[in-house]
């Protein structure tokens, strides 16, 4: 069996058997500790300038960013966003808890429905489990209120993200995911840990950069302004 | 269609073949098209990757962490191997152990029958092209999409990849137009477009159908994470999420050494590997993928499977090349390599090119099919400046050039030069006196023009170019006049400089 033959071949080529218990608990030990290795400067520092490199960064990476006061504007904001650009108004809203009991009925202009993406699909709004200073990631987790395909699928992507939600280093994203995941339903991790950081792109013609090779075309990032005091 | 497919997988496959190293070179330095294209990696990706280092003022600490870690796995592998096995199980994914290439195909053929699957979107894998799975499906009635621009290309031209990175980086923007034209006028696309966001775009629409159709999508892995049971890709176009997400089965086909420990390890290579390859701060999409899709969820794939692939790698752990299992195919010694620069991937008759491919191709298909490779390289060390995993290059480079000779696989002329020179070189009275005899000669050769047009037994350098003609005296000489003269001037009092 390819299995055996395989982890014997390792053993056999570093000269040594499979490893003593103790040396298992050691190796055990340095995974269950996450420990960090090195979290660079970029990625630290107080809460508005992490919000500001956020923005940057994402900005840098041909991310759109508007703020928003309070989550209650959310769907003004999308509907003024999509009129501004001249972009369709059916939307794919993510069957999340907290997205879908935005009050979108406020907005006429909108026609929305909720699930994963169809292949017609053109915009969708999905929440977002973080956002990451150091390079503008956003990154979402695939579950019930978040299918995975309305983060590639459909021409536009909008994105719903609270500054409370915003970290410096991937490092501390990895920490609420364990977080919320003691509480959850016993699974390590979800399906689908997705890092976004700007819209498709590819250098795949004459390494000539180009936006929307098989992804959204565009990233939007409404970010609701939730942390009474920054900084 | 079938048919045809079973056409096009062998004329990539005909590409095959390292032992033409020396013709290929030839073709290549009179391929204008192929001089247009390496111009323009040269002059993107050297410069954009030095300005994401530039950035990161902790590049260098993380690139050290980074080779460390590699080293602890690599000493450790069998017990984060079957860590991993054991979590990826707990998430409901399936782990298939491949000794051999062709077991690996067997194992995704296997998986494809078991939904009767018609097409295979691919997302971009070296792996896969390492075990030659296009032209294996192809053979077994499955049709293997490519998604990843580049590699769309390539199937498109029926080539191999050229780049471990940019598949189709030796094709000019003009020959995209026409491959299009030729392949899309029957699917309604006649107009020929030039521009690359019209060509982009025609990809985006051809293949978008061919997500929802797939049966089975393929993807590689850069990391498996041992903590987590999770494989991770990299990638900037939204492909391989696509190739992922929306068929029934999503398979992982991937290889040994790919395993690290923990989320925060990987978080490492991450912060290293973008800015390596591409000069990105970090890639559109890294995505993490844990066993198939959960209760509640309303997409994602219902089984996963992961493909893990030795084919020769437990053999290069501990051995002369085991430096070589730390690689993050990051490619960024390809982007370097002067020889890379000026005879394209193809040339080396692999799967992986330029210097990664030159130490690395050796241990997967054998020394004696490979000689030429090691030898492709001036051995100027930038491959191993920029690698971000520390591989010394070079000294495999040459430790493989030792085993061909050992083998005998060296040509006899070759051979023979080399004892010649071994001889002199052990007799350093005796080779101080040749070189004296050579240099005067040649100099009294060139005394016209400074430079030679024509040299016996150097056919090699000035067919193409002239060769500088030496100016008399050898550099021993120069070096000890140089020397007199210094410790002259001590005396004098002329103080040291």
């Amino acid at each position: 069996m390819s299995r055996d033959a395989i982890l014997g071949a390792i053993r056999q080529s570093l000269g040594r058997p499979e490893l003593s218990t103790d040396a298992k608990r050691g190796l055990n030990e340095h995974i269950t500790k996450h420990r960090a290795n090195v979290i660079p400067a970029r990625a630290k520092g107080a809460r508005a300038d992490l919000l500001q490199r956020f923005q940057e960064m994402a900005e840098a990476v041909s991310c759109t960013v508007e703020h928003v006061s309070d989550e209650a504007a959310v769907p003004g904001a999308v509907a003024e966003y999509l009129r501004a650009n001249n972009l369709p108004t059916q939307l794919t809203l993510a069957p999340d808890a907290w997205l879908s009991g935005l009050d979108w009925d406020s907005q006429s202009l909108l026609e929305s429905k909720s699930g994963p993406a169809g292949i017609d699909d053109v915009v969708s709004v999905t929440p977002a489990f973080a956002g990451v200073a150091e390079t503008g990631t956003l990154v979402a987790l695939s579950g019930a209120g978040h299918p995975t395909t309305l983060n590639f699928v459909p021409d536009y992507h909008v994105v719903a993200l609270k500054t409370s939600q915003v970290v410096g280093a991937y490092e501390e994203v990895w920490d609420r995911l364990r977080q919320a995941n003691e509480q959850g339903r016993g699974f390590a991790m979800p399906r689908t840990v997705n890092m976004i950081t700007g819209p498709s792109r590819t250098a795949d013609i004459a390494l000539t950069i180009e936006l929307g090779a098989h992804g959204p075309r565009s990233l939007h990032i409404v970010l609701i302004d939730d942390e009474k005091a920054p900084g | 269609m079938a048919k045809a497919a079973k056409v096009a997988g062998s004329r990539a496959m005909e590409f095959m073949k390292p032992g033409a190293f020396k013709d290929n070179a030839r073709n290549a330095l009179a391929d204008d098209n192929l001089r247009s294209a390496m111009a323009m990696l040269n002059a993107g990706m050297i410069p954009n990757r030095q300005g994401a280092v530039d950035r990161l003022p902790e590049f260098d600490l993380l690139s050290q962490r980074g080779r460390e870690l590699k080293d602890h796995v690599l000493g450790h592998l069998d017990y984060y191997l079957e860590r991993f096995e054991r979590n990826c199980k707990a998430a409901g994914g399936q782990v298939h152990w491949c000794l051999t290439a062709e077991d690996a195909r067997q194992a995704v053929l296997k998986i494809c029958r078991s939904v009767d699957a018609k097409s295979v979107t691919k997302g971009k894998s070296m792996v896969a092209e390492e075990i030659h799975l296009n032209q294996f499906l192809e053979q077994h009635e499955i049709e293997p999409v490519e998604t990843d621009l580049g590699e769309y290309i390539i199937q498109l031209a029926e080539e191999p990849p050229s780049h471990i990175i940019g598949p189709a980086i030796h094709k000019t923007k003009d020959q995209v137009s026409d491959l299009f034209l030729k392949h899309h006028a029957k699917l309604g696309r006649t107009e020929r477009q030039t521009e690359p966001p019209a060509l982009v775009n025609e990809a985006r629409e051809i293949l978008r159908q061919k997500y929802f159709d797939a049966d089975v999508g393929i993807t590689g892995a850069n990391y498996l994470i041992a903590e987590t049971g999770s494989s991770i890709i990299v990638t900037n176009e939204g492909n391989g999420d696509l190739t992922q997400t929306l068929p029934k089965i999503h398979i992982v086909i991937t290889s040994l050494e790919k395993v690290v420990p923990t989320l925060e390890d990987a978080t490492t290579f991450l912060r290293i590997l973008a800015r390596s390859a591409t000069g990105q701060d970090f890639s559109a999409y890294t995505t993490i993928s844990t066993g198939p899709r959960r209760d509640g969820d309303v997409d994602g794939p219902e089984e996963y499977h992961v493909i893990l692939l030795d084919n020769g790698r437990s053999a290069m752990l501990g051995s002369e090349v085991h430096d070589m299992l730390r690689c993050i195919r990051c490619g960024a010694c390809i982007n370097h390599c002067p020889v890379y620069q000026s005879v394209g991937g193809h040339t080396y008759g692999t799967v992986y090119v330029g210097p990664m491919g030159a130490v690395l191709s050796p241990a997967l298909l054998g020394v004696a099919e490979t000689k030429h490779l090691p030898c492709a390289s001036t051995l100027c060390g930038r491959c191993e400046e920029v690698c971000p995993v520390s591989i010394p290059l070079p000294k495999l480079l040459r430790q493989w050039r030792a085993r061909a000779f050992e083998a005998g696989d060296t040509p006899q002329l070759e051979r023979w030069g080399l004892s010649i020179w071994a001889f002199f070189a052990r007799r350093p009275w005796l080779y101080g006196i040749g070189a004296r005899l050579a240099m005067r000669g040649l100099a009294w050769l060139g005394r016209e023009r400074g430079r030679l047009r024509k040299l016996w037994f150097a056919g090699g350098w000035t067919d193409g170019r002239d060769l500088p003609a030496p100016e008399g005296r050898t550099f021993q000489e120069r070096w000890r006049q140089q020397q007199q003269q210094q410790q002259r001037q001590e005396q004098h009092g002329g103080g040291a400089v």
